[in-house]
């Protein structure tokens, strides 16, 4: 069933505005709370738990960050959101500053999508006019300011603390948690990072209530969900969709047929086989990344399997060893299997203890799962290597 | 003491954004725009104008793939190369390109009028193949479409 | 008590339960209780990075291993630091940089002192799974104090955080991304055209051969070996304090005489010590901070106050490059590595009937950036290369090691005269706050023609490792001819570290600073954690070599400069008077402006 909560302009949001300023900061923490909103940039944290944290933080500035460098392989649903939905967005920043206490908010935007820089300033621009943005909110005695920094063409400032060094002007490179971003973000002040998307719900949430919201989704993925749904389909595109979907009927709504594989969260996602198909996309079933990709019976596994392990390697920051070194080992097992070479069932056996070192022991999500397509397609279509 | 001049450039962007550290990446991007990329001098000169260390200024540029630290021609062709666009047959537009541009991927023309490389997933990937123009972008792309399109550029 | 009760944590480890402090991280609590975790990135000295993954551990609760080293303790939190798992991560951790560690152990200056090498071992590391890369990636520019090879970097990081947390310098920085990752200069360019002030903190923060010293002993193994030349050679008061660690001695033990006869049996036809033109400083530098301050406060002339110490080379081109408006604030003094340079070709080289050409002058130094001091434009006064050779600490050790010594086995001798002969206040110049104790000393009595009123000479105040300390002393009734500075209180201010330095700095330059002398070291704990040091270093090991020095000033019977009788005979025979014609010809230079960035 296809939904139409963020994606339609069906949804009046604007009104969210007038209901959020006559909730106190804290009633609107509990709201988001009750709502049972998860973060849909991957790692699926309680937004109304991350918003109190901040709330709670001392600092004598705070700030919303919107991340908006969406650069999981295949997906592009924020891009979709940006373009069209940018007031729900400017919403969910300001209503997260009202209930944070943060006056600031930055739109840290993937370099890829600087075409759609103009138009993003000529429509702050608009906002501002219309008061949504700037001194005095509406007439609601409330301050909220959102400036648009750029990242320069790497993935993994998509990383929360990353991202915050890049901000800083700096080599995005992860930082060490703890502290959190709640506790000492940006320039060293309690930071809200929130996913586009997660943005994006909130003025519904606030316009229509949490029951109304709580009707989508299931017990512990509550709300709907934009999947970016490409490869070998009829309709790619983005489709929003209740969490808790199987994979079989998203196939069936895109027009997918003779479906081999479909990859389920991006490049460091899981690879869902034909057995897998029955299964949900929520929190408690397949990790509802945002990234759908399908692939036919006539793909070969291990051309994907080397995308991906490219990727990785391109992208990890070279910051921490299992993850530097890793992806470049699994690169150059991949490269062989390419050229045809059959690994041996030693050097196989390496690559696995390889995969659950960099799983275990590298520094954030990036080396942490960029092993996983090794495993998960070397285990499910061991035929087509 | 060596005393030369500052690029003037450098030091107009740097001024639009305060010279502040925390707009080095946009001062950086605004210079590979208007520069190409960025040469010894540059780098050296943001960083007296800016006061932080050169070696800095290189650190951090060399992080991003966006920012550019050797010759790089006046158009930069990025196409997509990550897993639905490669599905969609990027690799005949890389093919295509690379022989009309007499170039392999991830060098420059003579003319220094393009530099043809590859990217990873640039969020289009429902309309692949995709390939950026400096900042633009181009969906939908095939061999013939992509031969036009740099001939074009060609003529600008 | 209430809080302490409060803030102290229970926490397990292997099955033990500790008494935690609240704020520490796993890896101190295990470190406090003998709990061997291994690291690479984490040093004692730096901010904590996180980097290598070595320290990683289990959590009970936690999904993935954590990095002990970054991970603070918790209530209950229960640990387990050797479990299979663990090992495991570590011997692959292991192995993979070393698959991608390319040179042989066997040519390796830090072969034995490698902490890689040492975890291998440690580890069981028999096979490097993924194949060991052979191939040179980087060439290796041997013409700086600092040699880099990149191919034998594993990334930790610890010289560039010491270069940027310590220094401030930033010479060094992590370039490119992911797996082009290395550690350089902007645009792949040599030391010496950025600001690099080759201090060689960075050497003694590098766990690998990445990092060593521009090697020396092959030329003064030849000098030596050549009978046409007269090689003489001067040791700095660090040296002394520090030697043993080479020789597997734990910190603190001082090997002056050992140290000398060692000297004498590798062949050098003179032993003198650095510590003679230490006392020489003085004099000069005592003077000339008098000369200013009577110019300022007599003459009312513009003179550039404060003064500055001018001893440590990594420091002078740190000033030349960040505080060149600071230089005319410099003590013209050489340091004592270039005055005795100076004087060797011509003071002893006629003394001792020597033709200067023939002399090849050797000093031992704590130091890499006395490497770079020794080859400047500044230093032929004496109408050759005053200092023709540099050794560190650690190249004298392996001097040592090749002429078959055994350095602690050896009995105590003196060095030669008359340039052996030195007093306590040039061995404590080898510890942060030490010239200027050496220079109150001299200088109170030299004006009040009584002994400083601190009990057996001690000057506490300006001693110990706070980053910068200040102090200050009233004059009373001073001799006649000083008795313009009769209730002056001349206040003094000490530095180590060029981080330090430049926040004194920045006060100097704001004119918020009343200081009339400032003593500046470019490395922490001043010479004796020098760039050319024994490895490992960190605050621990600096206090030891500090208390070293300090009980070798108490053990002196001479402790003040002025006293020192051979410095006297130099002036009657030679220089005739501080700061006269012949000083300023040999012992005194200026120094020149360098682009900041
Ligand atoms: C390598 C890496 C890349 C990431 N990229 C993105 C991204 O492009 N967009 C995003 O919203 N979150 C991304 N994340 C997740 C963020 O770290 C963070 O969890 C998220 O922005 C929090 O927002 P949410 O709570 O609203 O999901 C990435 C994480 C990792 C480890
Ligand atoms: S896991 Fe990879 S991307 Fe993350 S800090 Fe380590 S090297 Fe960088
Ligand atoms: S010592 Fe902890 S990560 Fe290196």
């Amino acid at each position: 069933m296809q939904r139409s909560c963020l994606l339609s302009p069906g949804c009046k949001c604007n009104e969210a505005f007038e209901k959020a300023f006559s909730y106190t900061p804290e009633e609107i923490i509990n709201i988001i709370k009750d709502s049972g909103l998860r973060g849909r940039g991957g790692a699926g944290f309680p937004t109304g738990m991350k918003w109190e944290f901040a709330a709670k933080a001392a600092g004598e500035k705070k700030y919303v960050v919107c991340n908006a460098d969406e650069g999981e392989p295949g997906t592009f649903k924020d891009r979709v959101l940006l373009t069209d939905s940018l007031d729900k967005l400017v919403q969910g920043m300001a209503i997260a500053g009202y209930a944070i206490g943060a006056n600031y908010g930055i739109l840290y935007l993937r370099s890829e999508y600087k075409w759609m820089l103009n138009d993003l300033n000529a429509k702050f621009n608009e906002f501002k006019n219309q008061n949504y943005l700037g001194n005095n909110i509406m007439g609601k005695g409330f301050d909220f300011d959102i400036e648009i920094k750029l990242n320069a063409g790497a993935y993994v400032c998509g990383e929360e603390t990353a991202l915050i060094e890049s901000m800083e002007g700096k080599r995005g490179e992860p930082r060490n948690k703890p502290p959190f971003p709640v506790q000492s973000g940006y320039m060293g002040y309690p930071t809200v990072i929130n996913n586009v998307e997660t943005l994006c719900n909130i003025p519904y949430i606030l316009e229509h209530g949490v029951a109304e919201f709580k009707k989508y989704g299931t017990e512990r993925s509550c709300g709907t969900k934009l999947f970016s749904i490409s490869g070998d389909c009829a309709k790619p595109g983005v489709y929003e969709m209740d969490l808790g979907i199987t994979i079989r009927e998203m196939l069936e709504m895109v027009g997918a047929s003779n479906t081999k594989a479909v990859q389920i969260g991006g490049a460091s996602g899981s690879t869902a086989g034909e057995k897998d198909f029955d299964k949900t996309i929520c929190f408690e079933g397949f990790p509802p990344g945002g990234s759908i990709i399908i692939f036919n019976k006539s793909r070969n596994m291990a051309r994907v399997l080397k995308n991906f392990i490219h990727f990785f390697e391109e992208e990890s920051c070279g910051q921490c060893t299992p993850c530097r070194e890793g992806t470049r080992r699994l690169k150059e097992a991949v490269d062989r299997i390419e050229r045809g070479e059959k690994l041996s069932d030693e050097d196989m056996n390496t690559m696995l203890e390889l995969a659950e070192v960099m799983k275990n022991s590298s520094k954030c999500g990036l080396g942490q799962t960029a092993a996983n397509p090794f495993v998960d397609i070397l285990g499910k279509f061991r035929e087509d290597f | 003491m060596k005393m030369l001049e500052l690029d003037k450039d450098v030091v107009e962007i740097s001024s639009k954004y305060g010279k502040s550290k925390d707009h080095l990446l946009r001062i950086l991007q605004d210079l590979v725009a208007k520069k190409g990329y960025l040469t010894e001098k540059i780098v050296r000169d943001l960083a007296k104008d800016m006061n932080i260390s050169p070696n800095e200024v290189y650190s951090v540029a060399t992080f991003y793939s966006f920012i550019k630290t050797k010759p790089t021609g006046k158009y930069v062709i990025r196409i997509c190369q990550t897993i639905s666009c490669d599905l969609a047959g990027k690799e005949e537009i890389i093919k295509a390109l690379e022989k009309e541009l007499r170039i392999k991927c991830g060098q420059t023309t003579d003319d220094m009028l393009f530099t043809l490389e590859t990217t990873n997933c640039m969020g289009m990937c429902d309309q692949g193949p995709a390939m950026l123009v400096n900042d633009e972008v181009y969906t939908k792309m095939d061999s013939i479409k992509a031969i036009e399109l740099i001939r074009e550029y060609k003529t600008k | 008590m209430q809080t302490a009760v409060e803030s102290k944590l229970t926490v397990s480890i292997n099955g033990k339960e500790f008494d935690a402090r609240k704020g520490e991280t796993i890896l101190q609590l295990a470190k406090r209780n003998d709990i061997n975790i291994p690291t690479l990135c984490n040093h004692a000295d730096l901010c904590e990075s996180g980097n290598c993954r070595m320290c990683v551990v289990e959590v009970e609760g936690q999904r993935v291993l954590q990095a002990s080293c970054t991970t603070p303790v918790a209530e209950r939190m229960v640990i387990r630091t050797n479990t299979r798992k663990v090992r495991k991560t570590r011997q692959m951790i292991i192995e993979l940089l070393l698959a991608e560690h390319v040179g042989d152990c066997q040519t390796c200056k830090r072969n034995t002192n490698c902490e890689l090498q040492d975890l291998a071992a440690e580890y069981g590391i028999e096979e490097v799974r993924f194949g060991k890369s052979q191939e040179k990636r980087y060439e290796v520019d041997t013409r700086t104090p600092i040699v880099r090879d990149n191919d034998k970097c594993i990334l930790c990081r610890r010289c560039t955080q010491v270069c940027e947390e310590i220094q401030g310098v930033e010479a060094i920085k992590p370039m490119g991304r992911g797996k082009d990752t290395d550690i350089g200069c902007l645009f792949g360019l040599p030391l010496d055209e950025t600001t690099c002030v080759f201090c060689g903190q960075c050497i003694n923060r590098c766990p690998t051969g990445a990092l060593t010293e521009r090697d020396a002993t092959k030329e003064v193994w030849k000098a030596i070996d050549d009978p046409t030349k007269h090689v003489v050679v001067q040791t700095a008061p660090a040296i002394r304090a520090a030697l043993a660690e080479e020789f597997d001695i734990p910190p603190g033990e001082r090997v002056t005489g050992k140290m000398a006869s060692a000297l004498k049996m590798i062949g050098f036809d003179t032993v003198f010590d650095t510590d003679f033109t230490a006392d020489l400083t003085i004099i000069e530098e005592g003077t000339e901070l008098l000369t200013r301050l009577k110019k300022a406060l007599v003459e009312k002339s513009q003179v550039a106050l404060p003064m500055f110490t001018s001893c440590s080379p990594g420091w002078i081109n740190y000033i030349e490059h960040y505080y060149p408006d600071l230089l005319p604030n410099l003590s013209t003094c050489k340091s004592p590595q270039q005055m005795f340079g100076a004087l060797i070709k011509t003071y002893y080289a006629q003394k001792k009937g020597v033709d200067p050409k023939n002399i090849v002058s050797v000093s031992v130094m704590p130091c890499t950036a006395k490497k770079f001091e020794a080859d400047r434009p500044e230093m032929y006064d004496s109408g050759y290369k005053d200092v023709d050779h540099v050794l560190t600490t650690r190249e004298l050790a392996r001097m040592i090691k090749q002429a078959g010594i055994d350095l602690m086995d050896l009995q105590d001798s003196e060095f030669d005269d008359p340039m052996g002969i030195s007093t306590g206040a040039a061995v404590i110049f080898g510890a942060t706050g030490g010239v200027m104790e050496a220079a109150i000393r001299t200088a109170y009595e030299l004006v009040t023609g009584r002994e400083v009123p601190f009990a057996n000479l001690d000057i506490r105040p300006v001693r110990g490792m706070e980053g910068i300390r200040e102090a200050s002393l009233t004059i009373t009734d001073p001799l006649p001819e000083w008795s313009f500075l009769n209730g002056a209180e001349v206040k003094v201010a000490i530095a180590h570290s060029l981080t330090k330095a430049r926040m004194l700095m920045d006060k100097v330059r704001a004119g918020e600073a009343t200081y009339h002398f400032i003593e500046v070291m470019a490395c922490p704990g001043g010479c004796l954690g020098g760039g050319g040091q024994p490895i490992p270093t960190s605050p621990e090991i600096r206090e030891k070599r500090a208390q070293a020095i300090y009980t070798e000033d108490g053990a002196m019977k001479l402790r003040k400069s002025h006293e020192n009788p051979a410095v006297k005979v130099l002036y009657e025979e030679f220089l005739k008077e501080p700061n006269g014609h012949k000083s300023h010809e040999l012992l005194h230079t200026k120094y020149t402006p360098k682009d900041t960035w």
